[in-house]
Formats: C-alpha cells, structure tokens, sequence
C-alpha cells in the first residue's frame, strides 16, 4: 500500500515538472514580424490610391464622472499619484463630447488578403500603477512592448479567449517584455493581479485598418481597398456599434458613431 | 491508564486544531480569489523566484494562502502520524493533491476547470477533516452494522454539487443560475434531510444537535449567498473588489464549507445509529 502511494506522488510530481510554465506558449514568442503564409508577399494598405474613413466617437447622455482608485494597497502607487488619486478609464468623455478608448476597425469586407505586419512595436506601459494607454490596437503578431515604469512589482495577465492566456511578473527595472498574439481578437482584456484596478484592453486584428480614439475622439483608417465594409466600434462600457460603409479609390468618407451613457 | 491512552484527549483537540486550520486555509483562499489576487505570483512553488516575496498589493493574499496551506500539509501529516487512522491518511493524499493542483492553477493559467477543482477539493479535505474529528469524538454505543444514512448522505451529496456550481460561477465557468437554482434544490434537500432527522430521533441529543446545526448554517448561508449576489452586482462598476463585496463572499465560502462539514457530521452520526462519547 505505502509503495502505492509512493508512487502516486511521484507521478504527480513528474507529471506536473514536465507541464513547466515559465514562458507562456505561442503567443510568448519574441517573433519576427509575420510574413505571408506560404511564402507570398503580404500586402501594404495603399495610402495613394486607397480609401480614408474618418469619424468621432461620441457620447451622448450626462458624462459620467470618473471613479477615484484606492491605491492603499501599495504605498509605491499611492505616492505616484500624491498630487491627485488616480481615477479610473474605462469611461473618459473628452471636452469636445467624444469618447477616448474607442477601437474602431474593419470588421468584415476585406479582400481575403494577408496583410504585412508593422515593424514598429506599440508601447504598453505600467506607470504610476495604471496601464498607459488604457486602451491600444495591433496587428495579430506585432510585437507588444510592455514596460514596467514603476519602482514596484507587476504581473500582466492577459485574458483572451481565442488566443493562449498567460501570465508573467515584471519586477521594477527589468527589461521590457515583448510579447505578440498570434490571432485576431477584439478585445483582450489584460490585468494586473497584484493591483486589481490595473486593467487595459488590446485590440488584435488580422489587418491594419484599426484605430483608437484619443482626447479628440476622432479616428482615421486610411489605405482601405475599394469596397463595402462593416466598421465596427468599440468600447469597454458601452460595447459595440457596428456600420456599413461603401468606399471608392482615393475616396474620403466620415463615419461617426454614438454611444448612449 | 496506558499512557498512550492518557494522550487520547490531546489527540483530539489536535485533530479539532487541524480542522480549525483547514477551515481558515479555505477563507484564505476565498480571500485570493475574491480580492482578483490568485494570479498575482506567476511561479510555483517558490514566489517571484524566493521563499519570501516583496509582500505588497495582492501578493500578501495569495503568498499568505500558500504559507497557511504548507502550515496545514504539515499538521495533518502529524495527525495522520499520530492517530495512524485511514482517514487521516487519505487527508494527507488529498492536501498534498490539493498542493501540487493549487501549482497547477498557478503554472498553467489557462484552464479554467484547475481552480474549479481547487474550490472543490478545498471544501473535500475540510469535509475529511470533519470526518477525522466526528470520528475521534465519538464512537459506536454497541456493535451495529454501519448503515448509509439517506438523509444524512444525500444532504452531503447535494451541498458539494451546490459547492462545484458555486466554484464554476465564481471562476466564471458557468454563469450564476446554476448555483441559484442549485441553491433552491439543496435548501430543499437539506431541510429534508433536517427535519427527518429532528422527526424521528429528537429525543437524541447528538442526532437533535448535529441536525439543528446543519439547518442553521444551511439558512444562513441563504441569506449570505443573497449578501454575496447583491453586493457583487452594486460593486460591479467598482475599479477592484470593495470590501463589502469581499466579505459577504468569502462569509459565504466559509459557512458553505461548515454546512458541508456539518452534514458530513450528521451523516456520520446518523449513520452508526447511536453513538457516544469515546
């Protein structure tokens, strides 16, 4: 009987020494940018001959006043904000009456193309104890630069449902981590388990006609194929607004949404 | 008296000790899970690489967890040492399972069925505790035949599927209608169960008390599990768990382990059909 027993906790040693966890699978990688699947070129937006769609999100109803955060749990991200408590994002009306934090992009429409992943890393940032932005977009295997700016622990954790979840700690002063999502998705949400009013979302599309609203509300997408496409809008409270727009070669076109708060 | 005999008390308030600590072990973790902390130390066994990690935000809650949980591995290998029972061998098994599956959960993040079985099998070792005490307490009057007891069993049977659905909503594997409607029939079950106890051996003392005891807590859970639904859904545009959410919730964690327990308790009494102090 005790041999049996031996045995059994052996194997539940083993078994879960062979699972490791350390780097968290595919979407961990420090990839190259993709490039086209069986070796062809992958396509560019053309900005010469292509569409433009530009718009403002904007909100409508009493603007909701933002939360401040209690960030007693770590006296590191309380000094932070000394001047004034951090408050929270997932609502932010500018002054114009538009919404920061909306992801717009090209939901269906698109010739069945594979589209050229950007160089370029987009920036995501823990500063002060909140991620800067709240809100970002990139292309399925752009890399993430995610920084740690602050002189205390964090730990990202991104909770996607189509790509591989994962979890890592980033110390104050480690090097930053570069990280990429293999699969479009709109949107992952990412948390920091340690600070729980830490949350950010990352759009991942397959494509590069997306957008995310700054402090004027307004998006751009530019290049766009000539077409009928669904352009869709989102936003972590209010969820999303989807439109059909129709563009020609070179042509300019607005296309505005509103949320009701 | 032997002198091992002369132990015997000892060994009980050992064993009652143990199960005290098993049941703090489960409000630590409720408090791991309710303040979003569970992932907030990604490796497994050692934390951020050390025995000791930077204690800060959510990391004293699940560093905590884990230093209790190492507290009560040990314990209860000492008692499985001490009282040489089956029992208290097969709480060892299920804390040490409990241990390497609570790394799991750490290790591999994704699967969402990992911390489900964790909940489950927190409230199994507590529901095993429970057993090894009902046991060191009590023993049979006269030699009878042990017997299922059919209250006392399908009582313990309903409150850990009323535990798994709990744990699938909280862990967001399910939504929260299956635990509301589960909570429904085991309240059913469970006053049932109660009353047919109470009805034909009210003029037993520990039948009439391990069956008072099992309705109270049943009832009060009720109400914390109510507490626990409306406070999360005020706390909801919240920017992190608020501490009137958190309390309700792992109040209700810690009194849904005691209802268990204290079913475990009746079925055991119920079920050697008259027992007394050993």
């Amino acid at each position: 009987m005790k041999k049996i027993w031996i045995g059994f906790g052996l194997a539940c040693v083993l078994s879960l020494a062979g699972c490791g966890g350390g780097n968290p699978p595919e979407t961990a990688k420090q990839a190259e940018p993709a490039a086209a699947p069986g070796g062809g070129a992958a396509a560019m937006p053309d900005e010469a001959n292509g569409a433009t769609i530009t718009g403002k999100v904007s909100f409508d109803g009493t603007k909701p006043k933002a939360k401040a955060i209690d960030m007693s749990a770590n006296p590191v991200c309380t000094k932070a904000h000394a001047a004034s408590p951090a408050t929270t994002e997932d609502v932010v009306v500018n002054d114009n009456g538009t919404l920061k934090y909306a992801f717009v992009w090209i939901k269906s429409g698109l010739p069945d193309k594979t589209w050229q992943v950007p160089t370029t890393a987009i920036t995501l940032d823990q500063n002060g104890c909140m991620y800067k932005p709240h809100v970002i977009g990139v292309m399925a295997g752009q890399q993430i630069d995610i920084k740690n700016s602050d002189p205390t622990n964090h730990n990202i954790h991104p909770q996607p449902q189509t790509n591989q979840e994962w979890n890592e700690s980033q110390p104050p002063g480690s090097a930053d981590k570069m990280q990429t999502f293999g699969r479009q998705e709109v949107m992952i949400p990412v948390k920091c388990n340690i600070h729980p009013w830490m949350r950010s979302y990352i759009g991942v599309v397959a494509h590069p006609f997306f957008a995310v609203t700054g402090d004027d509300g307004s998006f751009t997408i530019k290049g766009l194929p000539p077409g009928t496409y669904t352009i869709e809008a989102w936003h972590e409270k209010y969820g999303t607004s989807d439109q059909t727009i129709t563009v020609a070669p070179k042509e300019s076109k607005t296309q505005d949404f509103s949320f009701k708060g | 008296m032997h002198w091992w005999g002369r132990l015997q008390p000892a060994k009980r308030c050992f064993a009652v000790f143990v199960a005290v600590c098993t049941l703090l072990l489960v409000i630590a973790g409720g408090l791991v899970t309710s303040n979003d902390a569970a992932q907030s130390v990604p490796d497994w066994p050692l934390s951020y690489g050390k025995l000791v990690p930077p204690l800060e935000g959510g990391i004293r809650f699940e560093f905590a967890h884990r230093v209790l949980a190492a507290a009560v591995a040990v314990l209860t290998l000492i008692l499985a040492l001490w009282s040489r029972s089956r029992l208290a061998w097969i709480a060892v098994a299920a804390m040490l399972a409990q241990g390497l599956l609570g790394g799991a959960v750490v290790t591999l993040v994704a699967p969402k069925w990992m911390p489900v079985a964790h909940a489950c099998l927190a409230q199994l070792c507590f529901g095993i505790m429970v057993a090894i005490v009902v046991g060191q307490y009590w023993t049979r009057r006269k030699r009878v035949e042990t017997r299922l007891d059919p209250a006392g069993t399908s009582a313990c049977a309903t409150l850990f599927v009323q535990t798994i659905l709990g744990a699938a909503a909280r862990h967001n594997l399910t939504g929260v209608v299956p635990h509301i409607a589960g909570a429904a029939v085991a309240t059913l079950i469970v006053m049932w169960a109660g009353v047919q106890v109470l009805m034909h051996h009210m003029e037993n003392p520990p039948f009439r008390r391990s069956a008072m005891l099992l309705l109270s807590l049943t009832f009060s859970q009720v109400f914390l599990g109510m507490g626990a639904y409306i406070s999360r859904i005020m706390a909801a545009d919240d920017p992190q768990p608020m501490p009137m959410m958190i309390s309700f919730t792992v109040a209700h964690v810690a009194v849904g382990s005691l209802a268990f327990g204290a079913a475990i308790a009746m079925a055991i009494i119920v079920g050697h059909g008259g027992m007394t102090v050993a």
